[in-house]
């Protein structure tokens, strides 16, 4: 018997008990967890339920392990032969690290958008279509419908249309990073992992961008990692906030920005290091 | 002082291409002005026949279609080894490993061997298995003496391959294969840049055919068979005393060099057209 509520580990909001494949546990739920890289103790004991349909906002100073963490949702410590990950971290009540577990079917449930937008050597249509294609998605017409669809989700149809087939790299940085939005939405994931996913972008294109998190929010689990104390404030509705690989203060924005129950967190947002 | 610097260094810079430029269109301009008026139809058209080397009727097409035959197979072959040994190093061995660097000095040492000495090792080859000079026994040293130029070269390319493209491809839920497939896309310049200076080193090496792919009049029809080739052409024709079999020896070598060129204008359209990145 699995747990009936979500583990309520001290400091914690009580997550949605119950993520949208029906399972018990919270959408994302890392336990215990601990990396190594070399002999070095990168995460220090991490516990997080992150819930679903929200944005939850990973902060934090530089070194202290935000991407490491957020790299080790969609398994992209794999390839590294220094790495040693310990503990358990489940996704839709699946245990990611199981020994059985396969990698490329966890990775489709998440679209990952990185720091500076990598485009694929292709076009723009077929950068947009290529998750579904090598998922077994066939057919000119619905792929076209799907890059249309996803395109206009992230605004950039009008921008594109009639030029689907010139390269992808011929976009501006934050064309391209809306692109790569677009790309992993096409692959119908159910999180999206942003690893400061607007820090290399204009003012502009990252309002755009944090404006596109929160309009679709309501279908996906959003987590993000950010540098950007002031975007975490405008878009996040879960915090965590991270020091020296140890998880220190998890909660809702209001709580942890208004009322911080830890005094690392409280220096932190109020300035007091970055 | 600063400007007598910088006016001795634009001195050096343009004074170097000048020269190097200068012969290279002076051994063009010999062999056009030696090998044009031999240059027929005929030429490149017919199998010598008797007493072609001695000014006698006849072409070069054994040789044409022998160097043809050699590289084509030489660069299938080495393309097929080296592009998956670049995969290798780059994207399953971790970059700054040991083995790769180990590897990558290897093939730099390869690089510089003589050709002489890939034809005398594909001769000892041949001596073991019992092979007579032949076609195989050609593409065989040819590939020896290729693939590090080829791996090399891809290699310089798939170094700069940022480790977020694979991130990229992989979170998107693609396997090892797809990811490879994509990184190959991304490496189509390298990849062309590299057959084609592997086209221009194989197709002109004389050494390493002499004992391998051997000579004959003919055109082969099976890998057995030996083969001529145009470096070879042009040397047995340049030793003669016969001065006109010693401008068909420049006609030969203008052939070599309308190949070589040819070859290299397609690859690069190909590889234009290919990869939609770069246009």
């Amino acid at each position: 018997m699995e747990l009936m509520t979500a583990p309520s580990i001290a400091e914690q909001p009580t997550p949605k008990a119950k993520s949208s494949s029906g399972c018990l546990r919270p959408h994302i739920e890392v336990e215990n967890l601990n990396l190594y890289i070399q002999n070095n103790h990168i995460l220090k004991n991490i516990n997080l339920a992150i819930p679903d349909k929200s944005i939850t906002c990973i902060i934090g100073p530089s070194g202290c392990g935000k991407t490491t963490l957020l790299r080790t949702f969609n398994r992209l410590h794999d390839d590294s032969v220094d790495v040693k990950i310990t503990g358990r971290l489940f996704v839709d009540c699946e245990d990611i690290y199981a020994k059985d577990a396969e990698v490329t079917h966890i990775r489709k449930k998440m679209g990952l958008l990185a720091q500076r937008p990598c485009s694929l050597p292709m076009s723009i249509i077929d950068n947009v279509v290529y998750g579904p294609r090598i998922h077994g998605v066939r057919g000119k017409r619905k792929l076209y419908a799907i890059a249309r669809h996803q395109l206009n989700a992230v605004g950039l149809w009008e921008e594109v249309k009639d030029r689907l087939k010139s390269p992808a790299s011929k976009l501006s940085i934050g064309q391209q990073q809306r692109l790569c939005l677009a790309r992993g939405l096409a692959v119908e994931p159910e999180i999206i992992l942003g690893d400061e996913a607007t820090s290399a972008l204009d003012p502009i294109s990252s309002k755009t961008i944090e404006e596109l998190f929160v309009s679709i929010k309501d279908k996906y689990t959003i987590v993000l990692v950010t540098h950007t104390l002031r975007q975490a404030k405008r878009i996040a509705d879960y915090v965590a906030f991270m020091y020296m690989g140890e998880l220190i203060e998890f909660g809702t924005a209001d709580q942890v920005f208004n009322h911080p129950k830890h005094k690392l967190t409280k220096e932190y947002i109020s300035g007091g290091f970055s | 002082m600063k400007k007598l610097e910088e006016k001795i260094f634009k001195f050096l810079m343009i004074g170097s291409t000048v020269l190097i430029l200068s012969v290279l269109l002076y051994i063009l301009y010999v062999i056009m002005k030696k090998g044009l008026p031999s240059l027929s139809w005929d030429m490149i058209s017919k199998i010598p026949s008797g007493g072609f080397y001695l000014g006698k009727e006849g072409g070069i097409l054994n040789a044409i279609m022998g160097s043809l035959y050699l590289i084509s197979f030489s660069v299938i072959i080495s393309l097929m080894i080296s592009v998956p040994v670049v995969m290798y190093l780059n994207f399953t061995l971790r970059r700054k490993s040991r083995l790769a660097a180990f590897a990558r000095l290897t093939f730099d040492v390869l690089f510089g061997i003589p050709s002489i000495v890939y034809g005398a090792f594909g001769f000892t080859l041949m001596i073991y298995f019992g092979l007579q000079a032949s076609l195989l026994g050609g593409i065989i040293a040819i590939s020896l003496l290729i693939i590090p130029v080829m791996i090399r070269s891809i290699d310089e390319v798939a170094i700069l391959i940022p480790n977020d493209l694979v991130e990229a491809t992989k979170s998107l839920g693609a396997t090892n294969y797809e990811t490879i497939k994509v990184i190959t896309r991304q490496l189509l310049p390298g990849i062309s840049t590299a057959v084609l200076l592997s086209i221009g080193r194989g197709i002109g090496d004389a050494a390493t055919v002499l004992f391998t792919a051997g000579y004959t009049d003919s055109i082969p029809t099976s890998l057995t068979q030996p083969t001529a080739s145009l470096p070879l052409a042009i040397f047995f024709q340049l030793s003669s005393p016969v001065e006109e079999v010693q401008n068909r020896a420049y006609a030969a070598a203008l052939v070599l060099t309308i190949i070589i060129l040819t070859l290299s204008f397609a690859a690069r359209y190909f590889s234009r057209r290919l990869s939609k990145n770069k246009i």
